[in-house]
C-alpha cells in the first residue's frame, strides 16, 4: 500500500518537473494576484494591514483553484486514469498519493512564498509566522475538497468554471478559520490557538472523508 | 397482505398517480397560504407596538427558510437512495426538487433583506446564519449547474448525487450558526428558536403557512418530475401509448 502512494507520488512529481511551466503559472498567479490588489484599494498602510489576511487567502483559494483542472485530466485523456481504476490499488491510496502531488507542487510553493505578502501589506515576522501556518494547515484541506470537483467534472466543457461554482462555497470555513487567525494575530494579547486547532481538525476530517468522495467521483467519471 | 414498496418505484406507474395528486397538493397550498396569511396578518393579537409590524414577515421568512433545509435533506435523501437501490426515478426526484429548494432559499434570503432593513437598519450583514444560508443557496446552484453540465444522464445524476452529500456539511453549519460562543466574534443578529414562548396564534399561523409550502413544494417538485420522466423515458412503449403525448 505504501509502495503504491511513493510509486505514485514519484511519477506524478517525476512528471510535473518535466513541465515546469505548469508549476510556475500557479505560483506566478498567486505573486500576481497580491500584488495588483493594493494597485487597486490604495496604498494606506493601515488597511492594507487590515485586508492583508484575507487578500493572500483569496488568492491562494484561487490559485488552487486554477491548478485542480490538471489534477486528473491529462490521465483521464491518455487513459492512465482508467488503469489505476482498474489495478487492485485501493483508489483512495492512489488519490491520496495525486493529491499529496498536487499539493506539494502547487500549494507548498504558496506557503513559502507567504513572507513575500507580508512585505507587501507591512505585516510583522510574527503575523507572517502564522499566516504561513494557517496557510500550511489550511492549503492541504483546498487541494483534498477541491479533488472532489476535479474528478466531479472531469471531461467536461467549461470544467475550470465549474469547478469554482461547485467547491469555492465549500472551501468557506477555511477562509474563514485561516484569515481570521492572521486578523486575529494582529490584535494584541490574543490567542490564535483555537483557530489553528480548528484548521488542523478539518485538516484531519478532509483527509479522511474526501479521497472516499474523489475515488467515487473518478468511478463515475469513467464509467 | 404483502405489499410492493417498489410498485411506484417505475415510473410508468409513478407519473399516472403524481399527475392525480398535483390538484389536491396545489388546491392546500392556496388555501393553506390565503388561509395562513389571512390568520398571521390579521388574526393575531397585537402585542407588539405599531413600529414593530413588520415582524409579519416572519409567516413567509421563517418557513422559507426550514423549506430551504428540508427540501436540501429531502434532496440528498433521494440522491443516496439512487446511490444505493440505482433507481432512476429516486434520481429523477432529486433533480426535480433541487430549483425549488434554491426557490425557498432565496426567498428566506430575500425576505430577510427586507425584514433586516426595518429592524436592522440593513438589508445584508455578515451574520453567520445569513452567510450559511448564502452559502447554501451556492451549493444548489452548483447542484444544478453539475447537473446540467454533463450530458450523460447517468452520470450527471450519480455526480450531481455526490456532490450534494459533500454540500450536506452546510446544514449542521446553518442550524448551529447562531451559537456563538463570543459576541465579539461572531455577532449573530439571528437568536435561538423561540416557538416555546411564542405566541400561540402567531406559532399557529406560521405552522400553516409552513404546511402550505410543503404542499407547494409537492405540487410543484411533482409537476417537475412528470417533466423529466416525460423528457428521459420518452423513447418507452408506455410513454408512447399514454393518450395526450405524441411522441
Amino acid at each position: 500500500m505504501f509502495t503504491v502512494f511513493k510509486t505514485i507520488l514519484g511519477r506524478d512529481l517525476t512528471l510535473a518537473m518535466r513541465r515546469k511551466t505548469d508549476i510556475l503559472t500557479t505560483f506566478f498567479f498567486f505573486v500576481i494576484v497580491i500584488s495588483i490588489f493594493p494597485l487597486g484599494v490604495g496604498f494606506d498602510k493601515a488597511m492594507l494591514q487590515k485586508m492583508a489576511p484575507g487578500i493572500a487567502w483569496i488568492a491562494a483559494l484561487l490559485a488552487s483553484m486554477i491548478a485542480l483542472e490538471r489534477l486528473f485530466a491529462s490521465d483521464y485523456e491518455d487513459g492512465t486514469l482508467e488503469q489505476m481504476l482498474l489495478s487492485h490499488q485501493p483508489l483512495i491510496i492512489i488519490v491520496l498519493a495525486k493529491v499529496f502531488a498536487h499539493w506539494l507542487l502547487t500549494g507548498l510553493p504558496l506557503v513559502l512564498i507567504a513572507p513575500l505578502a507580508g512585505l507587501q501589506y507591512h505585516l510583522s515576522g510574527d503575523e507572517v509566522g502564522i499566516m504561513m501556518l494557517t496557510l500550511l494547515l489550511g492549503t492541504p484541506i483546498l487541494s483534498l475538497l477541491g479533488a472532489i470537483g476535479a474528478a466531479l467534472t472531469l471531461g467536461l466543457r467549461g470544467g475550470g468554471v465549474l469547478i469554482s461554482v461547485l467547491i469555492l462555497p465549500l472551501y468557506v470555513p477555511i477562509l474563514i478559520y485561516g484569515a481570521g487567525a492572521v486578523s486575529t494575530s494582529m490584535e494584541a494579547g490574543s490567542n490564535v490557538q483555537a483557530y489553528l486547532l480548528l484548521l488542523g481538525a478539518f485538516l484531519i476530517l478532509a483527509l479522511f472523508f474526501t479521497p472516499w468522495a474523489t475515488a467515487a467521483a473518478l468511478r463515475i467519471a469513467s464509467e | 397482505m404483502k405489499i410492493n414498496w417498489f410498485k411506484y418505484s417505475a415510473p410508468s406507474n409513478f407519473y399516472p398517480v403524481i399527475g392525480k395528486l398535483i390538484p389536491f397538493f396545489m388546491f392546500f397550498a392556496i388555501v393553506l397560504s390565503i388561509g395562513g396569511l389571512y390568520w398571521g396578518f390579521f388574526q393575531t393579537p397585537d402585542v407588539l407596538s405599531d413600529q414593530k409590524q413588520y415582524y409579519r414577515i416572519i409567516f413567509i421568512h421563517v418557513p422559507a427558510a426550514w423549506m430551504s433545509m428540508w427540501l436540501y435533506a429531502v434532496m440528498v435523501g433521494w440522491a443516496v437512495i439512487g446511490l444505493i437501490f440505482n433507481t432512476r426515478l429516486s434520481y429523477m426526484m432529486a433533480a426535480a426538487i433541487a430549483p425549488t429548494g434554491a426557490m425557498f432559499t432565496f426567498l428566506s434570503l430575500w425576505t430577510g433583506a427586507f425584514w433586516g432593513k426595518t429592524s436592522w437598519g440593513t438589508y445584508w450583514d455578515w451574520d453567520p446564519r445569513m452567510t450559511s444560508e448564502l452559502m447554501l443557496l451556492f451549493v444548489y446552484i452548483g447542484y444544478m449547474a453539475l447537473q446540467s453540465a454533463i450530458d450523460d444522464t447517468r452520470r450527471a445524476d450519480q455526480a450531481a448525487a455526490i456532490l450534494s452529500l459533500v454540500g450536506l456539511v452546510m446544514l449542521p453549519i446553518i442550524y448551529f450558526s447562531i451559537n456563538c460562543p463570543n459576541p465579539a466574534e461572531c455577532s449573530s443578529l439571528h437568536q435561538g428558536s423561540s416557538t416555546q414562548q411564542i405566541e400561540t396564534n402567531i406559532l399557529w399561523a406560521m405552522l400553516v403557512m409552513t404546511i402550505a409550502f410543503w404542499a407547494y413544494a409537492f405540487a410543484v417538485i411533482f409537476m417537475r418530475v412528470r417533466n423529466i420522466i416525460l423528457q428521459r423515458e420518452r423513447h418507452t412503449k408506455w410513454l408512447q401509448n399514454l393518450t395526450g403525448v405524441k411522441a
